[in-house]
């Protein structure tokens, strides 16, 4: 996937240093060699002389507020281009210009390395750094999916210096006679292994090429431990969901690994876990729904504890292979039990009184899936699915009480602190997550239900171990049923798209440190010489733990650069970040992948218009947004956006080029002209607005947006906007009230919804073929987006009209009555004025 | 000074000076160096030979488990020609008789050579023991009605141990009978009784009435001879005797006749002769009915049957200051659901509508036959508390000549005494119509009990047995659900829903805080799921084959049926076959406390207060729920039977104990006591409430009960085994023309899921003559209260204290007896009432129950057993467990359609060549003598002589031969008359189960401790002297 790559607007001078272009040149060679580099050896980096540059300083600095709503439009056609396969588009874009230009070098690292950075160029001391508004920051994508990069059978040399460790890699310095390599980290040198014996210049280990800045290695050590599925699953629900929740599950017991091990627990007002291997009769440990246990206390009524005896004799228990379990078998001797336990499967047979809730005690049964599988598969690969029709009602983590009475809390309760169970609820399944992470298993949520569910309160089940949450109406719905069925899809090696107990190190060279990481994780406390003291999202930490990862989850990851101003690094340094990830492969294999990446050191003084061209604004757009979505689990919804607000200006008046007080003087570069549009979007999103949504969608919105990669998460930002007329092909067109008109459909996808407006006249056009956009989008996307078919007028249509730019309202009346587009009735400002604001305090003496 | 209630009476909180010694004396001889030349057998068989008046029988009392059996035959047949060698009797009272000095009759009677301490006191007290052990000489005539006849030197109270040995010789006369209970207190005390007349009446079948005076009220005369039945020919008083009250004076002759004594078996007999297989109609206020071993048929007219209500007297004191008198306890024992013969009615259903049952405004009585109506129908006067209440509209029925509404006849309400109302839902709990009972069984899955063999045993009878369950009468198939659990120390729930294909197996662990883990599916219809269940069956067995688990628990499986109950909105009832004390660490957490150091202390007590806390909200939890908690236990060891039986026993449940059990020993006794009680008639969740009409109340309450207030009787279940019984106190003059009425309401819900009241009436007499409250005593009710209430205290009190009050309450009634209703007489006379005569016998039994006597050879927990068994007794159980029948049947080719006659429970009764069955309704014995034909052998048991039968045999073969067909339809016969299967040991003479055996020869000196009859008639004869001066 490559991020939008809008039409030649964008066609940048690169001044850059001999340096940066070779790096930039090197690192497109193996993709695409448009310029022949040069062959790297043992890493001494060869000087090459840059390219001609192209492109008019003018161009860069063209003004574009005008263009705005176009270019964001022709940038969403790019990428869908891209998206649907056609390809070279990107390049052939280009191909009457120099390649180099910062959109490729930032889509072909994307390619390679899953990594994109907010700046390219970086900022030399931390002073500078600050002044940029934006920080150094990346957004990183431990497994993205690489064909081209099969795994290498050995395990990855590390550097020996005891607080260093990092893994080989083509930045390293490599003496190949006396068999030495340098860690360009720690600049230790380390003697080759013995294995290594027959290294020279002709015969390189693959971490050594270029090539395989991202490398990955299968760790052949300790027992394999199969996958595990545990189904939790909620029986208080009505029949018709419950028999097509029976049905996903029996469906999914074929797409699992046959030697995957599977589990079962079922709760309502009791908690049933389900033993499996028994034949002639149904056998399963009952628990209470509103008592809470141990692990420990758990496992002993399971009937799981160990013999005590194998400690006495001095073996050291991690010898023993993990006890078998009677509750976790493999899918192939179990699957005919299981499906007829499935189907066996009752709703929750006690009554449930007028105005009540059914009892339900989902905090009790996550609690013992968590402490079964603690106590039997600790640190072992391992999804809890929980498959819920509604809030917890009773026990530890219950959300609601059982009076109908009295509604599930509301963004309005929790503003008056009227929300009873929150901060309890919360508190609980934040120690459950927790206890689940560290032993490397995810939750996934599947919420079904056309209430709230209590996503708000259990979110960060998911949230800290990498797990799904997919939310809908009804287990009766294709949105869950095909959902669920692509968790279990597979990848181009017909692998599952899911990895387990990922852990992800960040080793940083001595200018750099890191502050933190937004995504599906949690900080595993390894404190070290790269980590920074300054937190940004979860921090103190060079090192998370993401139990569960699939091939598109994207950590933002932050840092901070510490070199002092009165130091200044030497011209043509570079730096480099290194992660590793340990993962589980879902074919049960251990393995290691290592990413290294260096962008060139930059003085903001003297370079100030390197740096800005440098600039990714999807990328920083969304790390922004991911900090902005973090402080507000935290903070109240105003602060937040008056603090995206102020970065935004500071932006601007870092970068701008304006005359004081004047602001129609003010001009923006081509490389942020789109980033204060998307700011404008982010404001209006359900990840910083909680109006008119409930606090599970929120909570729902905002899991989805600090996981999925940065295409992904600019379609949250600012949705994409197709037109079908009747006049020609379809065509993306502006997010903007002025696209509604009576003869066109509209295809809205905000990736959380597919949105189909047909417009005022438009009911004869019905058959123009948009269903096949639709359907595409629909195949692929998980968790699967919401379908919404709506026209003008329909109730559903407010998708639409909350999502486009309101530059015709009630409230500027004189655009009524013309062809131009659709009024919508809100107060909210438009672009326009948004615009007119931001220069004009970006231009202020005041700030 | 001793009372006739146990509770919060002081003087048995202290100990009495006075009684001291005797209780331990009797139980331990040794202990007294005084008379520990009684004690061992070696000193007190010489004597026997030496002193020519040594009774054989006390002489056979003090014996070893195994005496000789050449001096013991011997002996046996001495008794036997006793009866033989009285003087002919005199018929005429001679106040002369005790005129004679005692002096001369000493030296004739009993021989210094005998007394081992021939001290001058002693010879006093000798003297006067044997005056009191009623008399020596031949001749006595009445006694002088001045006290003062009595010598000086009888003054000084005898020590209360000093006799024993003294009192052997004395302690066998023949005792004048006069059963004629209507001649009683006219009867002047006949002091020689004893002389029998030189040829005895002949027939046991009885006697002509007697010349003398008949009985003013037109009796016949109750024969009341007291002779061996063993001698053959039944001695005879003769018939000048008027009849009149039992006395007894000595004979003085040499040979003491055990015989002579009031005899048990006897006084069956006699009743069996002359009230058996007769109509006992219940027209009659205060009417005695037939002792509850006779076999009559009883219509209903107006008085509930004796079978559902026996009185322990017919005929009231009428003033509280008499009844205290007297110490006669007034007490009712009430069966509610006493089964009735087939040719008996059984109950009618009544319904009075919407309304419900017509109740007295005031006092709620329901109506029945003791309500008057007056102002020609319109209005009704309550019998109870006299209030006049209007007859509502709907219930007008006029007045014929002579007061009686018209409709009479057609109402059981106002005919009958005992009949049923159908509750409307005011009655029911929350005003909703009950769900039909549930059964639910839970079985202990742990190591010992699948080892035993027990789960499979009972997996296989439920399969069957399911089939029998209890149903409505007419109901074509029983609507009682079915539900099965399995525990060791985590419990296993079934769900055996009938659309299930295989039974769902649900496991709670969290034996903590317990709960019910499904709703719908635990409880089902047998027919129903019956496939499921049989799967379930046949799988549980194998499912747990290989189980190591062997710790329990207990409560929380209880707590989980009540769950059950609670959730299916249902009573029912709990089946536990469970194996060893819950030490599991939860709650209900029992620990082995059975200390054998404890016994005979004041702490002995401790051993029978069930634990407190869990378990007593457990009763509080199953009562209030209607849950009842049965319990078969088989332990291998202690299980605390105190405390895991107290919850049965609050619930109205049974608790059955197997120890060791073995299939093939106890399996067909197991089960045939487990379809016993799945298939008894039972009604559930009831509330039990006694009226009384005004002057007096029910005070207090024994039984399988719970009581939250003092006058609601709560009983999760009640069945056809369970009787309360209920003690009466005066509140005010009763008027002896409106005697009192009683009215026991019984609220309960059918095994059809009705709600019912079933409603028993019974009026008695009052009478202001203490005379005639002796004359309607009924001893198996006496005993059966007095049982219950020593049961009761026991807990409480030291065991001696309670033993003491015992002994101190029966001497109290028969001296107040004799000074008020006997004619006088010499004080050295012990006069029983006619009705009480047997009454000592049954006392000695009681004070020598496994509960009451502490010794280390009886398990606590079988104590504790007893004492939880005798506490729901009914009068019937009690009566044959305190005293067995003892049914000779080596003429067994003679025995009839009838039994045997059985012969008194003394160890003298059996003979070496003889086979005998004793039962007491728990257990079956059978004695084989050593000499034994080995024909009769070899016919019975298939080997050819008695030294061929091993001693561990435990089972009668089933033979082809007359003899054991007979026997073996003796055994079926016997065992149908008792409600739980009785279990047959066959003990051969000088084994090693002869002891127990001889545990249940209660005439005879208890093994354990405790008096023999003999002994125990003079002690108590002691204490009436002392009350009397």
């Amino acid at each position: 996937m490559s991020g939008p790559l809008p039409k030649g607007t964008y066609k940048l001078p690169l001044q850059v240093d001999e340096d940066f272009y070779f790096i930039l040149l090197s690192y497109r060679v193996c993709v695409q060699p448009v310029v022949e580099a040069p062959s790297l050896t043992r890493g001494l980096l060869t000087c090459i002389p840059p390219a001609s540059c192209t492109g008019s300083p003018e161009s860069a600095l063209r003004p574009c507020i005008e263009v705005s709503g176009v270019s964001a439009a022709t940038a969403r056609e790019g990428r869908e281009r891209d998206c649907s396969g056609t390809g070279t588009s990107a390049l052939s874009l280009f191909s009457e210009a120099v390649m180099a230009t910062y959109q490729e070098f930032i889509q072909q690292n994307e390619d390679r390395d899953g990594v994109r950075f907010s700046w390219n160029l970086w900022p030399s001391s931390r002073l500078e750094a600050t002044r940029l508004v934006v920080p150094v920051s990346c957004l990183f994508t431990p497994l993205k999916e690489r064909p081209d990069l099969p795994p290498v059978q050995y395990e990855p040399v590390q550097c020996s210096r005891a607080n260093c460790k990092a893994v080989l890699n083509p930045l390293c310095q490599v003496d190949f006679r006396a068999k030495i390599w340098a860690c360009n980290f720690c600049f230790q040198r380390n003697p080759f292994p013995p294995s290594y014996a027959g290294i020279s210049d002709v015969n390189q280990p693959a971490e050594l090429m270029p090539q395989f800045s991202t490398i990955e290695y299968i760790v052949q050590r300790g027992p394999q431990a199969p996958l595990i599925f545990l189904y939790v699953v909620d029986t208080c629900l009505e029949e018709e969901d419950l028999q097509a929740l029976r049905e996903s599950l029996q469906m999914s017991l074929s797409l699992l690994p046959p030697d995957a091990l599977v589990g079962l627990i079922t709760f309502g007002r009791m908690v049933q876990v389900h033993e499996l291997s028994c034949e002639g009769i149904a056998k399963s440990y009952v628990f209470r729904g509103t008592k809470e246990f141990t692990a420990k206390q758990i496992q002993e009524m399971l009937g799981l504890m160990r013999p005590v005896n194998q400690a006495v004799q001095g073996r050291p228990p991690a010898t023993e292979a993990p006890i078998s379990c009677r509750f976790l078998q493999p899918v192939h001797k179990v699957d005919m039990n299981l499906t007829d336990l499935l189907g066996e499967l009752q709703r929750d047979p006690w009554p449930v009184p007028q105005g009540k809730r059914p009892l339900r005690s989902t905090g009790i049964a996550l609690s013992i899936a968590v402490g079964l599988l603690e106590g039997t598969y600790p640190n072992t690969g391992a999804r809890v699915m929980l498959f819920t029709g509604g809030p917890p009602t009773q026990g530890p983590g219950m959300v609601v009480g059982d009076e109908l009475k009295i509604p599930i809390r509301s963004w309005h309760d929790i503003s008056k602190d009227n929300a009873r169970h929150l901060k309890k609820a919360t508190k609980y399944y934040e120690a459950l997550a927790n206890r689940s992470a560290v032993n490397g298993h995810c939750i996934d949520i599947y919420a079904c239900a056309l209430d709230q569910t209590g996503l708000l309160e259990m979110k960060c089940c998911s949230n800290l171990t990498g797990g799904h949450i997919v939310m809908g109406d009804s287990f009766n719905t294709s949105l869950f049923k095909q959902t669920f069925q692509r968790v279990f899809s597979k990848d181009y090696n017909g692998e599952f798209r899911m990895a387990f107990g990922g852990t992800m190190e960040v080793k940083t060279s001595r200018e750099l440190k890191v502050s933190g990481a937004i995504g599906p994780c949690v900080s595993l406390n390894a404190k070290g010489p790269c980590v920074s003291e300054s937190e940004m999202g979860i921090g103190g930490t060079s090192q998370w733990k993401v139990c569960g990862l699939s091939p598109s989850t994207t950590l933002a990851m932050y840092f901070e650069v510490v070199n002092q101003h009165n130091a200044p690094i030497p011209q043509g340094g570079r730096g480099a970040i290194q992660f590793i990830t340990h993962y589980q492969h879902s074919n049960t294999q251990r393995r290691i992948r290592v990413t290294t990446v260096a962008r060139n050191w930059a003085d903001a003084q003297s370079q100030i218009q390197h740096i800005e061209t440098s600039f990714d604004q999807e990328a920083s757009a969304v790390l922004m947004a991911r900090l902005g979505v973090f402080r507000a689990e935290s903070e109240e919804g105003p602060d937040v956006l008056r603090w995206l607000d102020r970065q935004l200006i500071r932006l601007c008046q870092k970068f701008g080029q304006f005359n004081k007080d004047d602001p129609s003087s003010f001009r923006l570069s081509e490389s942020l002209s789109l980033y204060p549009q998307f700011m404008f979007h982010l404001r209006r999103s359900p990840f910083l607005q909680v109006f008119n949504n409930s606090p599970d969608e929120s909570s729902y919105y905002r899991h989805h947006f600090v996981r999925q990669d940065l295409t992904q998460s600019l379609i949250m930002i600012q949705p994409i906007l197709y037109s079908y007329s009747f006049y020609g092909p379809p065509e993306p067109v502006l997010l903007d009230s002025s696209s509604i008109l009576p003869d066109r459909i509209l295809l809205m996808d905000t990736f959380f919804q597919l949105v189909i407006f047909h417009g005022e006249t438009i009911a004869q056009w019905r058959k123009a073929g948009y269903q096949d956009m639709a359907e595409e989008i629909l195949q692929t996307r998980h968790p699967m987006p919401r379908y919404i078919d709506t026209e003008h007028g329909g109730s559903q249509a407010r998708f639409l009209l909350s999502k486009v730019n309101p530059s015709q309202t009630h409230n500027n009346l004189y655009s009524w009555g013309q062809e131009t587009g659709a009024p919508i009735l809100t107060d909210d400002v438009s672009l326009q004025v948004f615009m007119d604001h931001l220069k004009k305090l970006a231009v202020s003496s005041a700030t | 000074m001793s009372q006739q209630g146990y509770v919060a009476t002081p003087p048995y909180s202290q100990a009495q000076a006075g009684m001291g010694g005797y209780p331990s004396g009797f139980g331990a001889p040794p202990s007294q160096p005084l008379y520990g030349h009684y004690g061992p057998p070696p000193q007190s068989y010489p004597s026997g030979q030496l002193g020519a008046l040594k009774s054989p029988a006390s002489s056979a009392s003090a014996l070893p488990p195994s005496p000789s059996p050449a001096q013991f035959s011997p002996n046996g047949l001495q008794n036997g020609a006793h009866s033989q060698r009285f003087p002919p009797p005199i018929s005429t009272p001679s106040v002369s008789q005790y005129g004679q000095p005692p002096p001369a009759m000493f030296p004739t009677s009993a021989s210094p050579a005998q007394a081992p301490h021939p001290t001058q006191q002693l010879t006093n007290q000798l003297s006067g023991m044997q005056i009191s052990g009623y008399g020596h000489t031949p001749l006595q005539g009445p006694q002088s009605p001045s006290s003062s006849a009595v010598p000086p030197a009888f003054h000084p109270p005898p020590p209360a141990m000093g006799h024993p040995p003294l009192m052997s010789p004395g302690a066998s006369s023949p005792m004048g009978a006069g059963p004629n209970m209507g001649a009683m207190t006219t009867a002047p005390p006949m002091g020689a009784p004893g002389p029998f007349p030189g040829q005895p009446h002949l027939g046991g079948g009885g006697f002509p009435q007697p010349p003398g005076p008949a009985g003013p009220q037109g009796f016949p005369t109750q024969q009341g001879a007291y002779g061996g039945q063993m001698a053959g020919p039944q001695p005879g008083f003769p018939g000048t005797f008027p009849g009149g009250a039992s006395q007894m004076a000595g004979p003085p002759q040499k040979k003491l006749d055990p015989d002579s004594i009031p005899s048990t078996t006897q006084v069956i007999e006699d009743d069996q002769t002359k009230r058996g297989g007769q109509v006992y109609t219940t027209n009659l206020r205060g009417q005695v009915p037939p002792l509850v071993t006779t076999d009559f048929v009883v219509q209903d007219q107006g008085n509930a049957s004796p079978r559902y209500m026996r009185c322990t007297t017919y005929s009231f004191p009428c003033t509280a200051d008499q009844a205290k008198q007297c110490q006669v306890p007034l007490a009712t024992i009430i069966k509610p659901f006493a089964t009735i013969p087939k040719n008996e009615t059984p109950l009618y259903l009544v319904n009075h509508g919407e309304t419900g049952p017509i109740r007295c405004n005031r006092c709620k009585a329901y109506m029945c036959p003791f309500m008057q109506f007056i102002e020609g129908g319109r209005r009704y006067q309550c019998g109870f508390c006299s209030c006049v209440n209007e007859v509502p509209a709907f219930y007008f029925q006029h007045l014929d000549h002579i007061g009686r509404r018209v409709d009479f006849y057609e109402r059981p309400e106002l005919s009958l005494g005992s009949y049923e109302f159908t509750a409307t839902v005011e009655y029911c709990k929350n005003k909703k119509p009950p769900n039909p009972p549930a059964f639910i069984f839970m079985i202990d899955v742990s190591y010992t009990n699948i080892k035993s063999g027990l789960v499979k045993l009972v997996c296989e009878e439920l399969k069957t047995l399911l089939n029998q369950l209890p149903r409505e009468e007419g109901a074509e198939s029983s609507s009682v659900k079915v539900g099965f659990v399995t525990y060791n120390k985590i419990l296993h729930f079934y769900n055996v829903k009938s659309a299930l294909a295989q039974p769902q197996m649900m496991v709670v662990s969290d034996v903590v805080e317990m709960f019910v883990p499904l709703l719908d599916g635990l409880l089902v219809n047998f027919q129903e799921s019956q496939s499921v269940i049989n799967n379930l069956l046949d799988q549980i067995p194998d499912m747990f084959a290989d189980t190591n688990e062997s710790e329990t628990v207990l409560a929380p499986v209880i707590q989980a049926g009540v769950e059950a109950l609670k959730a299916a909105e249902c009573s029912g009832k709990l089946f536990i076959f469970h194996s060893s004390m819950p030490t599991v660490e939860a709650p209900g957490k029992l620990k082995n406390r059975d200390d054998k150091k404890l016994l005979n202390t004041d702490k002995e007590k401790t051993l029978f207060q069930p634990q407190k806390g869990v378990y007593e909200q457990l009763v509080q939890d199953c009562v209030s729920s209607g849950c009842c908690v049965d319990l078969f236990l088989f332990p291998s060891q202690y299980v605390d039977v105190a405390t895991m039986g107290s919850v049965s026993l609050h619930t109205g449940g049974s608790v059955y104990k197997y120890s060791n059990f073995q299939v093939p020993v106890d399996g067909d006794n197991f089960l045939r006591d487990l379809r016993g009680d799945v298939e008894k008639p039972i009604g559930f969740d009831s509330i039990m409430r006694v009226r009384t009409s005004t002057g007096f109340r029910a005070t207090d309450f024994f039984g399988a009960i719970h009581m939250n207030n003092t006058t609601d009787v709560e009983m999760a279940a009640v069945d056809s085994d369970k009787a309360v019984t209920v003690e009466f106190k005066h509140d005010d003059v009763l008027a002896e023309d409106t005697g009192a009425l009683i009215q026991c309401a019984l609220l309960y819900t059918t095994v059809g899921g009705q709600r019912r009241l079933r409603i028993h009436n019974l009026g008695v007499n009052c009478s202001s003559q203490l005379a005639d409250l002796y004359k309607s005593c009924e001893t198996d009710a006496l005993i059966n209260f007095l049982a219950k209430s020593a049961y009761r205290a026991m807990v409480n009190q030291p065991l001696k204290t309670v033993r003491d009050i015992l002994v101190k309450q029966t001497a109290h009634m028969l001296a107040c007896y004799r000074k008020n209703c006997a004619n006088p007489s010499a004080v050295s006379q012990l006069i029983l009432p006619d009705a009480m005569k047997v009454f000592p016998v049954y006392m000695n039994s009681l004070l020598k129950s496994p509960a009451l006597v502490g010794s280390v050879e009886l398990s606590t927990d079988d104590r504790a057993l007893h004492r939880l068994m005798v506490t729901t007794m009914g009068v019937e159980d009690t009566q044959v467990l305190f005293y067995p029948r003892l049914i000779p049947l080596h003429n067994i080719e003679a025995v009839g359609e009838g039994l045997p006659v059985a012969v008194r429970c003394s160890e003298e009764r059996l003979s070496e060549g003889g086979l005998f069955l004793l039962e007491n309704g728990r257990l079956l014995l059978l004695w084989l003598g050593e000499a034994c034909p080995p024909e009769l052998i070899q016919s019975l048991f298939n080997v050819p002589s008695f030294a061929h039968i091993g001693s561990e045999v435990s089972s009668l073969p089933e033979l082809d031969s007359p003899q054991s067909k007979k026997l073996q339809s003796i055994i079926k016969r016997v065992r149908e008359q008792r409600s739980h299967s009785m279990k047959l040991l066959i003990v051969k003479q000088k084994d090693r189960l002869e002891t127990l055996f001889r545990q249940h020869l209660v005439e005879d000196k208890g093994l354990h401790g405790g008096a023999s009859y003999m002994d125990f008639l003079c002690n108590v004869h002691r204490e009436i002297r002392q009350l009397l001066t």
